[in-house]
């Protein structure tokens, strides 16, 4: 172990010359690891390419734009709140952001225990999320009857647009969650330990779904705000 | 800590730190729908956007702690989606120039969205 750090001491510019230069493995991390962020980064390309998308058909189109406020309001009783759904939805995903960077720490701590329960926690709050979106959708699809295609209020831009991009990040976030349970379920069977305890792989399961929550920041931004 | 290959354990307090951060700038965020459209208002759209963000990536996936070999081979890419953006945009300007010279001003009458 002493060794791997002094080869890996250089820093800076000169530190990613050796690296990149060296007949040696380029990055200091696990490969799991590596393929994660590589896997993170095409589906960077993937969603911006969404989102641009998204722009593009909004400056193109000629009809109005509704207003992602009005449209995702929520009345409890009184008043319409513009977007707390929407706000609501963001929070929890925040939420889960944090219980799933604790669970990763707790996996380094090897506590099991606390490792399952905080993925299972993000797990629940990932479920919800997909949940109030599955609430949103059937509001806008029934209530407003929006569609791909079509749109009562304005541009038939804004009903392919929130369907794509919505649709895309929430089949993510179920993925996640999926994936969140599957491990979580082996770090408390102890598998992780008889495999020499090596718990990075929650760590890269965290990598996913902080891209998730990633991906929620640009779309709550630039669909629902903006 | 962060020196041994691949290991990213740090103290708790960062993530702390950084929830607590992020809870502000959410709230900031979604502060912002309550202003009139303005540029200042895009500005800050934009800005707790990307303060978010840079706060996700940075400490809850760890990079500010991963190798320079790393960071640049990730975050580099992405910067051409500058490119595609202005030229997407300068596409999108171009095709409603078009509308409106060929199909004229929209004659589109939204209905009010429903609230039950």
């Amino acid at each position: 172990m002493t060794e791997a750090v002094l080869e890996n001491e250089t820093q800076g510019m000169q530190g990613v010359a050796e690296d990149w230069s060296r007949d040696k493995q380029v990055f200091g991390v696990p490969w799991g690891k590596a393929m994660m962020w590589i896997f993170l980064l095409s589906d960077t390309f993937i969603f911006s390419c969404f989102l641009v998308g998204y722009m593009s058909v909004r400056i193109a189109t000629t009809d109005p734009w509704p207003n992602p406020s009005e449209v995702f309001a929520l009345s409890f009783g009184g008043d319409p709140i513009p977007l707390i759904l929407i706000a609501i939805m963001t929070f929890i995903l925040i939420t889960s952001s944090g219980t799933m960077a604790l669970a990763v720490n707790m996996g380094y701590r090897k506590d099991r225990n606390k490792t399952f329960w905080l993925m299972v926690a993000t797990a629940a709050l990932g479920a919800s999320f997909v949940g109030m979106q599955a609430f949103e959708w059937s509001k806008l699809i029934i209530e407003e009857g929006v569609r791909p295609w079509y749109n009562p209020m304005g541009a038939a831009q804004f009903g392919s647009s929130f369907f794509m991009i919505t649709g895309f990040h929430g089949m993510h976030v179920s993925a996640g969650v999926i994936y969140l349970l599957f491990v979580a379920f082996r770090v408390k069977r102890g598998y992780y330990d008889r495999q020499g305890g090596n718990y990075e792989i929650v760590e890269i399961a965290g990598l996913y779904w902080h891209f998730v929550d990633l991906v929620w920041v640009f779309i709550f931004a630039l669909f629902y705000l903006w | 800590m962060a020196a041994k290959e691949g290991h990213q354990e740090h103290p708790l307090k960062v993530y702390w730190i950084m929830w607590i951060a992020l809870f502000v700038l959410s709230a900031g965020s979604y502060a912002t729908d309550f202003m009139e459209p303005s540029a200042l208002r895009q500005f800050l759209i934009l800005l707790f956007m990307f303060l978010k963000a840079a706060g996700i990536v940075a400490i809850f996936m760890h990079m500010f702690w991963e190798r320079p070999a790393l960071k640049i081979a990730i975050l580099g890419p992405p910067v051409a989606i500058v490119v595609l953006i202005w030229l997407m945009s300068l596409e999108g300007l171009h095709v409603e120039d078009t509308r409106l010279e060929y199909y004229g001003q929209s004659t589109f009458e939204p209905q009010e969205p429903a609230h039950h």
